[in-house]
């Protein structure tokens, strides 16, 4: 049985680890507050964009000078999986999450007999996947989440799958992230970004007498400019909600390991005052026998 | 027939504008376009320049962005733009040190890419002062 001294060091080693988790916990949460607003402040935009796009698209697609980020290269060998995660550990399953859907992905695209490469973001995607799936990574980058998520980071990762794209290193685009709903609750996310999904809702514009749109430089100039700045833009919101997912998954992680902590101080306060009261109740019976002996 | 239409700034950080207004003075990259309800839709790139908002025929606010794009419908003219400031908020002293910051950059460019970003700098720094001035 573990003596009275090492109780005592467990416990303490407990109650500092409870002190370190809940204040994790606490700036998890006040970083949650800002991360969240910039997520949803950010939501607008991307929004209308998608619609600006998306009526464009519509009436663009099926031309034959239709660009290449929205017809794509005609074909779908090579896939590009952008891996967003985080730079930190110790945020419950958010960044696991992310890379078992990358590795899903990849399995179900080389069952299919496509090949695949891989764009990290975060330091903990990389880490993971590195181990079985290093040929694949063409390049990881982290630290940008430092500071909260940043445009010019964002596009920065964006110019470099273009760039990429231009020159024909890949024909389809995904991006894998956590989408931020709550603070318990985020949702891992596959979105491809190159080609331009052209939304469904096409049909339903067909039915009625749709309005048709003046463009002012032609169609073609609008989407040249417009695409590559809608990839730079997905990657930006995925970057806003992946950012919110991990301060929310890091809070309720802390939170949960603040009370494990709390429930083992007590288990171990019980077995530590159980220990010391046996040990007064021994000594006396040792002092009183001893005193009947004489 | 509504005599205003909802106008909408939003920038990729976040919805700067959303109100109604009864015209909106857009810098279109053909040209300035006047946006009032029940406007033909349309869309446009938008240049470097000042995006005027009309509010019972007076100016109420004068906007400047550094290009993006606008869309125009009946009901409402949409703007997304890149980066915007009001024009109240624009000082001489911060455009200036603007200017001289894309002029060091187009001096440093190596690259084409770079040069052209830098080029590009310029030219939202100048559309700056001109809007100043």
């Amino acid at each position: 049985m573990a003596s009275l001294k090492d109780l005592r060091v467990r416990i303490n080693s407990v109650k500092n680890t409870r002190k370190i988790t809940s204040a994790m916990k606490m700036v998890a949460a006040s970083k949650l507050r800002r991360a969240q607003e910039a997520a949803e402040a950010g939501r607008p935009y991307a929004v209308r964009m998608e619609r600006m796009l998306g009526n464009l698209a519509s009436s663009v697609a099926g031309t034959a000078g239709a660009p290449k980020l929205l017809a794509g290269t005609g074909k779908s060998d090579v896939h590009l999986i952008v891996v967003m995660t985080a730079d930190r550990g110790l945020c419950g399953g958010f960044n696991t999450n992310v890379v078992r859907s990358a590795r899903q992905f990849i399995r179900e695209l080389e069952t299919e007999g496509k090949t695949v490469k891989l764009l990290c973001v975060g330091r903990k995607g990389r880490d993971q996947l590195k181990r079985d799936h290093a040929d694949k990574i063409v390049q990881s980058y982290e630290g940008l989440a430092r500071k909260g998520a940043d445009f010019a980071n964002a596009d920065m990762v964006a110019q470099k799958i273009l760039a990429d794209f231009d020159a024909g290193a890949f024909d389809v685009c995904t991006l894998i992230y956590n989408k931020f709903q709550s603070a318990i609750a985020q949702i891992t996310t596959r979105q491809q970004i190159v080609p331009f999904p052209v939304p469904a809702v096409s049909v339903e514009a067909n039915a009625g007498p749709k309005a048709l749109y003046e463009y002012e430089p032609s169609e073609e100039d609008i989407l040249t400019d417009l695409l590559p700045k809608n990839v730079a833009m997905q990657v930006y919101s995925s970057m806003l909600e992946n950012d919110a997912s991990e301060q929310g998954a890091r809070m309720s992680a802390m939170d949960n390991a603040t009370r494990n902590a709390g429930d083992m101080i007590k288990k171990l306060t019980l077995v530590y005052n159980r220990t010391r009261q046996a040990m007064i109740t021994k000594e006396l019976i040792e002092i009183i026998s001893g005193a009947e002996a004489l | 027939m509504a005599d205003t239409l909802d106008f909408e700034l939003v920038s990729p950080a976040k919805l700067l504008v959303s109100e109604p207004v009864s015209m909106v003075v857009v810098p279109g990259t053909e040209g300035n376009f006047g946006a009032l309800p029940q406007h033909a839709p349309m869309l446009s790139t938008v240049r470097p320049g000042v995006i005027d908002v009309y509010k019972n025929g007076q100016i109420a606010k004068r906007i400047f962005v550094a290009g993006g794009f606008a869309e125009v419908n009946e009901t409402r003219c949409t703007v997304l733009a890149e980066e915007a400031h009001d024009l109240s908020t624009l000082t001489r002293d911060s455009v200036d040190a603007r200017i001289q910051a894309a002029k060091d950059a187009l001096q440093e460019a190596d690259s084409a890419s770079e040069k052209a970003a830098a080029t590009s700098k310029l030219k939202v720094a100048e559309a700056m002062l001109a809007a100043i001035a």
